[in-house]
């Protein structure tokens, strides 16, 4: 064998985003937080529900990106994690009639637990290696949903059906703008939480490793923890973002959680940027939208128009929307110095 | 020419109660949203990308009928305006989709949408609406249940009745079967095998020696059939979607297996399982049918089969006429037109309903002779007959009476 | 014992299929680094360029080189046009671009033959193969051709300064071009290569399974399971762990009670993954060295 081959390219897998670039500033959220609180007031119900669905996504595709973003580990798995969260707020739901806000801190921690014993043998798998471990996950988790030990809990090939909550205390609102508002504010608190994780030692951990294993674990990084800590909370978030969704679909089965929604998760987190968590609501409504238009465009070619459009996304922005967000920046500050 | 005339005598029939309904109704018109003067407005929901976009020419025929339809002038002089959407077979998208429909397209009804867990997904939030859900395009048993879902309405026959059908053959023909069943690991394989069991009852346990699940990522099925080989049952039941039927076909015609084959509905077809496996593969397999297959020469001037080709000439050339669900397509966007010729000027959602719910012994061109649409207030399994056929030559034969299976879910 | 028997053969004739695969997966990896998501589809679309060349009238094996080339041809093609832009773009959002280029060829497949299922010709015939009703002559064949295949690019990769070139390329961009190599070349390269080898898979693999749009899709996840096992810069690797899967799965299904037959595939994932957390680099390949 030759001496070329033994010395593997060590390029990280994810270029290194400095901590700060990672989220917006202070004015630009404020703008951001006016608009998501009160654009929904004025339209119908039915775009308060795909509203909805885009906080939900939005924070699937977070979770994502602390994991590859912030850690540099790769996964194709989080369909996965998001059907246990699911699975979870559901069955609670409607087999021991839990109050369904108090499903979703069961289905966080049930799921960080499920992560973080999966980041242990996870340890040892790097690139590629981890990507078919997880993409494996994703690909068992459907079947295992339909397993007829679990079938009087899962409903097996059929599903359950999920009862939608009401506005508490009288609130004369819908219950999908209730729904809306409740989410909303779960998603502001994952995400200010997210954003203190990865300013915090944790999070300069998993930076580190991301940016070189062997040199953090020389700085005394204790690798194998911060990896699995990563995988964990990663995990824990999608498994709340999931138990949102059962909830605001109110049906969970088998089929809605199968590997095309890992793929849909991770184009989401490529096309909002790899390590910038306020892109990971750019990527949710990317994959929310962007069949849409798609399927408007041609019936029949549905499937090649979204590939057309993902390939000029990422031709015209490789580096997803944190690239736009980059570029509007430095055009901001040369108006300010001329 | 027996046939031509009871259709004819149908077609008066049904000119004549659509007179009678639509003189009591001219005093006022009566309008939900998605029906207006000129047009009425039918949502409809299709996998045509993703993991199921085999069916996504349903969607694609029911709008070629359509058009034809608006261009002989439509429907008491409104145009339809069909608007389909993708759903990729994926539940929370079908939800999406559906609410998009009834809340902002603004349709009368939900007609069609394609796959059990889509369905599901949405029969509550239609149902709460009281928007019709409209002959929903799966053969799950659940369908048929007005008293707790009434604006839910099935169309084909369902898997269980199918699968009883089979149990009653068999409990006929071989009644010390051993039977052995590969199916498909989903709502559908599953519907099946419970029919089956059922129709057996109490000899359930003891006929039934082997049971073999597959999946869909699977690329073959050898090592279920090399399985269900070790355990020498006589009869197969093969409950499995056209590209593993016919490798099933094909698999146990190479190891050289001749049990009593019986094959689903869902996979007898001639164009698109049984010419790919080969003919001499598939010899003496049994199935059950209520549509005509394109492929059998026995149609060639059968006067619904050519009513079928002309559609297809003129509005849907790039249709392929041996595709099992272009056809499904063409009869069930017919059950429709009728259903909503019958609701004259007052095109409510709940006329439609209960327009949908009283059809009574409809014949359609691409439906077998003798199985009519039949539904009532208390039975919403709009077709619920089926004949047994078994594989002779290159076509399926007939035989036995038109069985009308039992309603009810 | 007869079963288990039957079991290993059955899985010896399904892992031809996903050996033949998983060389495509080895040809790609050792071009680009990393794997092709839309190799499968790729695949699949060249299987119907065969297929519509022989409706046309083309005999088999006129259309069967017909098709390589056209594999070929297509496969640098898209390395030109939609992937060379992206060189200098982050490893993810390359593997964006092959779930796109995923989604348009299987898309556009589905519309030009729709999704009816086509039976597909062997030149081997379908006759029991030494009296094995359990392998035809048709798998027998394949068999054959994968191992022909195998020894062409171990050949190729070894013994012809282009291989050895392409290896440099793809581990050592740098240092290749410093040597002089055109690294850009040997990736397009590379590409051609690998889809001319999945087109061979897709037709030795359309008779058994039958050509339609979605052919591949499992085929590609067991191609990559069994490149993976086998280490992914091994060949041989990559033969010998098509067929260690294919028997895997058999006897998973067949032996393991209650939930072996409904959980085949994971649990035949999982214990893949078992052997690479004790062997990363897989059975068969280099373990990788990492320089800080």
């Amino acid at each position: 064998m030759s001496a070329v081959d033994e010395v593997a390219n060590d390029a990280p897998p994810v270029e290194a985003v400095p901590k700060r670039a990672m989220t917006l500033g202070t004015g630009a959220s404020l703008v951001m937080l006016a608009l998501l609180i009160i654009g929904p007031m004025f339209v119908k119900n039915f775009i308060v529900f795909q509203l909805t669905m885009l906080l939900i996504y939005a924070l699937a595709v977070l979770a994502l990106n602390i994991l590859t973003g912030g850690s540099g580990q790769f996964s194709l798995g989080q369909s996965a994690f998001y059907a246990v969260g699911a699975y979870t707020s559901a069955i609670l739901m409607e087999h021991f009639g839990v109050n369904y806000v108090l499903t979703l801190p069961v289905a966080g921690l049930i799921c960080f637990g499920f992560g973080f014993l999966f980041g242990q043998p996870a340890l040892r798998l790097s690139g590629i290696y981890l990507a078919l471990a997880t993409f494996a996950l994703a690909v068992a988790m459907p079947q295992l949903l339909k397993l007829g030990v679990f079938e009087h809990w899962t409903g097996g090939v059929q599903g359950l059906v999920v009862t939608k909550p009401d506005a508490p205390f009288g609130l004369p609102i819908s219950q999908d703008r209730w729904l809306y508002y409740f989410t909303l504010t779960v998603a502001i608190g994952i995400y200010i939480a997210s954003v203190n994780l990865l300013k915090s030692r944790s999070g300069r951990a998993f930076m580190a490793i991301r940016d070189n294993e062997i040199a953090a674990s020389a700085m005394g990084v204790d690798v194998a923890l911060y990896k699995t800590l990563a995988f964990g909370v990663s995990a824990g978030i999608t498994g709340v973002a999931g138990g949102l969704g059962a909830i605001a679909v109110q049906f969970v089965a088998p089929d809605s959680y199968t590997i095309n929604l890992a793929i849909a998760l991770f184009l989401g987190m490529v096309v909002g940027g790899v390590g910038w968590l306020p892109g990971s609501i750019v990527g949710s409504a990317f994959i929310i939208f962007v069949p849409n238009i798609a399927e408007g465009i041609s019936k029949g070619l549905s499937g090649a128009v979204f590939g057309v459009l993902l390939f000029l996304v990422i031709f015209l922005v490789p580096h997803g929307a944190r690239q736009v967000a980059m570029v509007a920046q430095h055009m901001l500050g040369k108006l300010r110095k001329g | 020419m027996p046939f031509n005339q009871l259709r004819l005598g149908a077609f008066s029939a049904a000119v004549a109660m659509l007179a009678v309904t639509s003189s009591g109704a001219l005093a006022q018109k009566k309008y939900d949203t998605g029906a207006t003067d000129t047009e009425i407005k039918i949502g409809n929901i299709m996998p045509y990308s993703g993991p199921a976009s085999a069916y996504g020419v349903i969607g694609k025929t029911e709008a070629a009928y359509f058009k034809k339809i608006n261009a002989e002038g439509g429907i008491n002089g409104r145009k339809i305006n069909f608007i389909s959407y993708d759903d990729a077979y994926s539940p929370p998208k079908t939800v999406e989709q559906a609410r998009k429909l009834v809340e902002s397209d603004e349709v009368l009804f939900v007609f069609n949408p394609l796959g059990t867990p889509p369905n599901s997904a949405i029969q509550k939030y239609l149902n709460s609406k009281k928007v019709p859900q409209l002959f929903v395009a799966t053969g799950a048993t659940k369908w048929n249940d007005p008293k707790d879902f009434p604006w839910t309405m099935g169309w084909q026959p369902n898997y269980q009745n199918e699968s009883q059908i089979y149990a009653k053959y068999i409990l006929k023909e071989k009644p010390n079967a051993k039977i052995a069943i590969l199916y498909q690991n989903d709502d559908y394989g599953k519907d099946y095998v419970k029919g089956l069991k059922d129709g057996l009852g109490a000899k359930a346990a003891t006929m039934i020696i082997a049971e073999e699940s597959y999946e869909t990522s699977q690329p073959t099925i050898d090592s279920n059939i090399v399985k269900l080989k070790s355990t020498n049952a006589d009869v197969f039941f093969n409950v499995t979607t056209p590209k593993f039927a016919a490798q099933a076909i094909k698999k146990m015609h190479e190891i050289d297996r001749k049990p009593m084959h019986i094959l689903n509905n869902v996979s007898a077809s001639i164009g698109s399982v049984m010419k790919p496996a080969g003919f001499e593969n598939g010899q003496g397999i049994i199935s059950s049918a209520y549509l005509k297959d394109t492929s059998d020469p026995q149609w060639k001037n059968d006067a619904g089969m050519k009513a079928f080709d002309e559609f297809l000439t003129k509005y849907f050339p790039e249709g392929n006429r041996i595709d099992g669900s272009v056809m499904y397509g063409y009869t069930v966007a017919q059950g429709l037109v009728h259903v909503l010729k019958a609701c004259g000027d007052n095109l409510t959602r709940e006329n439609v309903m209960k327009q949908a719910a009283s059809i009574k012994g409809l014949e359609l061109g691409g439906l077998l002779p003798g199985i009519k649409v039949k539904t009532s207030a208390t039975d919403f399994a709009p077709i619920s007959a089926v004949q047994l056929i078994r594989f002779k030559g290159e076509a399926w034969e007939r035989f036995g009476e038109i069985i009308e299976a039992d309603v009810g879910g | 014992m007869e079963l288990f028997i039957n079991q290993v053969l059955a899985g010896i004739a399904t892992g031809a299929i996903y050996a033949c695969m998983a060389l495509a997966v080895v040809m790609i990896y050792q071009a680009i680094d990393h794997l092709n998501f839309a190799q499968g589809e790729m695949a699949m679309f060249s299987t119907f360029i065969a297929w519509q060349l022989m409706q046309w009238g083309v005999p088999y094996w006129w259309a069967f080189l017909l098709t390589l080339a056209f594999a070929f041809a297509g496969g640098i093609l898209i390395e030109r046009l939609l992937f060379k832009p992206l060189a200098k773009a982050p490893v993810l959002t390359n593997v964006a671009g092959f779930i796109a280029l995923f989604a348009i060829v299987n898309s556009v497949a589905g519309l030009v033959w729709d999704f009816t299922i086509k039976p597909f010709p062997t030149p081997f015939g379908s006759a029991p193969f030494l009296g094995s009703q359990l392998i035809s002559t048709h798998q027998a064949g394949m068999i054959g051709v994968t191992v022909g295949l195998l020894i062409l690019l171990y050949l190729f990769f070894q013994f012809t300064r282009i291989g050895l070139a392409m290896r440099a390329a793809a581990s050592l961009p740098e240092s290749a071009r410093l040597v002089g190599i055109n690294t850009s070349w040997m990736i397009a390269l590379g590409w051609g290569m690998a889809a001319a080898i999945g087109s061979i898979a897709g037709i030795l693999i359309a008779p058994v399974v039958f050509l339609e749009p979605n052919m591949m899709g499992g085929v590609l996840i067991y191609g990559f399971a069994a490149a993976v096992l086998g280490g992914l810069t091994s060949p041989l690797g990559a033969v010998v762990g098509g067929f260690l899967v294919g028997v895997f799965e058999n006897l998973a299904g067949t032996y393991i009670p209650e939930i072996g037959n409904e959980l085949k595939l994971p649990i035949a994932l999982a214990l893949i993954i078992t052997v690479l957390v004790l062997k990363p680099a897989g059975l068969f390949g280099r373990p990788i060295v990492k320089r800080v």
